[in-house]
């Protein structure tokens, strides 16, 4: 069977590049506040596109902190996404591994989410690299725009945008919950502990989502798992019966 | 800024493209125990429940209302079959009009 390609990719990438648009600007408008330049706040878009790392660079330089410690820094926030890969990895097409590592680049919590929720079946490379150029495309232009000209929407309509990267994520869950209850646990137990995490500030965000996502998928796993041997042994003594 | 600072890009650059390449690269062709790749398929379902939640409620982090607002209003639509753009552009919708009102 062959599933959607390009075209299909570039569609979801733009609910992505919609999200992306006032998350790019204002990282634009802050990069300008901190004192960088243009070409070094482009540079950063283009060569990192990680979002929340980004951001969070930006405080640390304002800090003075030591370049060293941003570093380590950004590969603690950013090691989730070994995990999204990973699990990234059984949902692709197999291709050339050259082709892999270039879509790799694009890989983040947004890109990863649409992608893996693209229905059953593999997916296709064409399909991902539609969603990540649109959505790579739209980061790297508004952080330029954004220090540029500034945040300059309206600011009730600048705050409703904030929404548009959560309601995505719910709009690409909503759909899979319903009549699947292994779906629903998964995504309430995750979320559950992200709270719990949250509240007593127990872990850092990029920690927390990372733990709290191991921790669901495991233990409904292994839930499932036991379920199964149950009922399978059911079956086998009706059978013996 | 200066020279260290595009020292700090490059590093920031490669730590970020490491853990997205790596399992990408090198798990292609491999056949991973059932066990494990289980427990990979239940990685974006969960991830999304990690994403979305509590951080939603802070979307505007001084204003709890706008959130709840928010999250109400994407699940009902994405429930009623609104879509992932029919979802985002919705809540855009109901929470510009919100902010009007209470800003």
């Amino acid at each position: 069977m062959q599933k959607e390609g390009l075209a299909a990719g570039l569609k979801a990438g733009l609910t992505i590049a919609i999200g992306y648009f006032p998350v790019a600007l204002t990282f634009g408008l802050l990069a300008k506040t901190t004192g960088l330049t243009l070409a070094e706040t482009l540079a950063m878009s283009i060569f990192v596109f990680a979002g929340a790392a980004q951001y969070i660079s930006l405080s640390l330089i304002t800090a003075k902190v030591d370049p060293v410690l941003i570093v380590l820094n950004t590969f603690i926030v950013n090691i989730r996404h070994f995990l999204m890969t990973a699990s990234l990895n059984e949902k692709m097409q197999p291709d050339a591994r050259w082709k892999k590592a270039v879509y790799a680049f694009g890989i983040t919590d947004e890109t990863f989410s649409v992608i893996s929720t693209s229905g059953a079946g593999r997916v296709r490379t064409s399909y991902a690299a539609g969603v990540i150029v649109l959505s790579y495309a739209s980061w790297v232009l508004f952080s330029g725009i954004g220090h540029v000209i500034g945040a300059n929407l309206p600011l009730f309509l600048q705050a409703a945008m904030s929404i548009a990267l959560y309601a995505m994520f719910v709009a690409l869950l909503v759909p899979s919950l319903k009549g699947n209850r292994k779906i629903v646990l998964l995504a309430l137990t995750a979320a559950a502990l992200n709270g719990f995490f949250f509240w007593t500030e127990l872990l850092s965000t990029g920690w927390a989502i990372m733990v709290s996502t191991v921790v669901s998928a495991v233990a409904v796993e292994v839930l499932y798992a036991r379920r199964g041997n149950v009922l399978r042994r059911a079956v086998e003594r009706k059978e013996g019966a | 800024m200066g020279s260290w600072y595009w020292w700090m890009l490059l590093g920031m650059a490669v730590v970020t493209y490491l853990p997205r390449a790596i399992p990408l690269t090198f798990l292609e062709g491999r056949e991973l125990p059932p066990a494990i790749s289980g427990v990979l398929r239940n990685i974006p379902f969960a991830v999304l429940g990690a994403l979305i939640f509590p951080a939603i409620l802070y979307a505007q982090p001084e204003d709890l209302l706008f959130g709840v607002i928010g999250f109400a209003s994407a699940a009902l639509i994405a429930w009623l079959g609104g879509g992932v753009m029919g979802t985002v552009l919705g809540t855009i919708v109901i929470l510009a009009v919100y902010s009007l009102l209470a800003g």
